[in-house]
């Protein structure tokens, strides 16, 4: 091979500048995996195993807000012995208290977007304005 | 060559006046057909008579399933404003309707005003004092042919089994066709963020965004619980407001139908209103 010398490490240098966002993210500490703050009232049980929710939460939350909006299946779910309607204020929210430490850290970390809470409140803003009496 | 031509273009003149001219030739020659089939096209070919015995003036379809309805008994509002307010608070506080002092931005679901805005078809040139004197309690009609729906172009609103004209607000695009549909003016648009005109919470609702269309629900989260819509249970003690399926005959809203003489808003547009008045 002709000019051995300049075209090995000229690969090389490619390479690694080609790859550099892999390596670079596998040392900095720039965006840590995200860890979502378990239910602080200690619920161990939620609607569907966690590795079902982490991967269809929001496909069931659509199929919920159809089934209570058009076709009437307002029926309760139980877990853990306790009941709930369905919904992100009065089921999700009931153990999972805080959209900050638990929605908001994958859903930053992913960069979505979501816009349920421009109309549905979170415990925090429900709080801001609870009823007097 | 030509010849050829020549015959062609004639035929296609022929047929061209043919087509256009079809329309009229039928028309002309079906007319009392069609002005037989009313307002079901759906039952085709009936004599002008038969119709006429089938639906009797002012008579309804067989009815089927569940109709919810709501008589508002304006006797027991005369002269207590108060008891207005307080329906209207009801409904404000538990579906988080914001309260923007501002005639075009304001959201209202269920609210009061006079007499020939509320009935325009029924006002005449010399109403008693206690028509003039009083507001009328107003809401989505929660119509048997809801006009909102029928424009709604996401079916962001619809009609549900029972009855209810509800909004899935996800959906709205804010186009505002529904408001330019309803004629009782049941609809509002959010101009503006309505959380900060919201007075307390109910956290067991949402709010709305900038953006969308609201109205009245009919309370179909409470009712979902077996609770009354909120406007009735507010002024339960005077009876002035009474709701239940108009469907079923041994209900006590049909009890009342039947008692009193009720009338509806704007029935000559044929919405078929679910809200009764006694006025
Ligand atoms: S009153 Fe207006 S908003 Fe309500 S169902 Fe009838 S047309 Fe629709
Ligand atoms: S404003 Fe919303 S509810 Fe009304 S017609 Fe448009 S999309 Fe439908």
């Amino acid at each position: 091979m002709y000019n051995k010398r300049f075209i090995i490490p000229g690969l090389v240098i490619f390479v690694l500048f080609v790859t550099f966002p892999l390596w670079f993210n596998a040392f900095s500490t720039a965006s840590p995996v995200p860890k979502p703050e378990l239910p602080p009232g200690g619920e161990k049980e939620c609607v569907a195993p966690a590795s079902e929710m982490r991967d269809r939460h929001m496909v069931l939350l659509n199929e919920w807000r159809d089934g209570v909006l058009r076709d009437g299946e307002r029926d309760v779910i139980t877990v853990g012995g306790k009941q709930y309607r369905k919904g992100l204020q009065m089921a999700c929210m009931q153990c999972h208290t805080s959209k900050e430490k638990f929605c908001d850290t994958c859903h930053d970390y992913t960069s979505v977007n979501p816009f349920c809470w421009d109309c549905h409140l979170t415990p925090e803003e429900a709080a801001l304005k609870k009823e007097t009496h | 060559m030509d010849k050829q031509r020549r015959k062609f273009l004639k035929v296609a003149g022929a047929t061209a006046l043919a087509g256009i001219s079809a329309p009229a030739v039928v028309k002309l020659t079906s007319s009392p057909a069609i002005a037989s089939s009313g307002h079901d096209a759906a039952t085709g070919h009936e004599a002008p008579g038969d119709a006429h015995k089938a639906a009797p003036h002012g008579a309804e379809e067989a009815p089927k399933g569940v109709r919810l309805g709501l008589v508002v008994d304006m006797r027991k509002f005369y002269g207590k404003p108060e008891l207005l307010d307080k329906a209207i608070a009801a409904c404000n506080k538990v579906h988080n309707v914001p309260q923007i002092d501002n005639k075009k931005s304001e959201i209202k679901w269920v609210w009061k005003a006079p007499f020939e805005n509320v009935f325009p078809e029924h006002s005449s040139s010399h109403s008693s004092k206690i028509r003039k004197e009083n507001d009328f309690l107003v809401m989505c009609n929660h119509c048997d042919e809801p006009p909102c729906v029928r424009v709604c172009p996401t079916q962001a609103t619809y009609r549900l089994p029972n009855g209810i004209v509800a909004m899935d607000f996800h959906r709205c695009i804010g186009c505002r066709f529904c408001m330019m549909g309803c004629p009782y003016g049941a609809r509002s648009f959010n101009w503006e963020n309505p959380r900060p005109y919201i007075k307390e919470y109910n956290p067991d609702f949402p709010s709305r965004m900038r953006g969308v269309v609201e109205k009245c629900n009919f309370c179909g989260e409470r009712i979902a619980l077996g609770k009354e819509p909120a406007c009735l249970e507010a002024v339960k003690e005077s009876g002035a407001i009474v709701f239940g399926d108009l469907n079923d005959p041994g209900s006590e809203i049909c009890e009342v139908l039947d008692k009193e003489n009720t009338i509806q808003r704007k029935p000559s547009l044929g919405t078929k209103p679910s809200v009764f008045y006694i006025v």
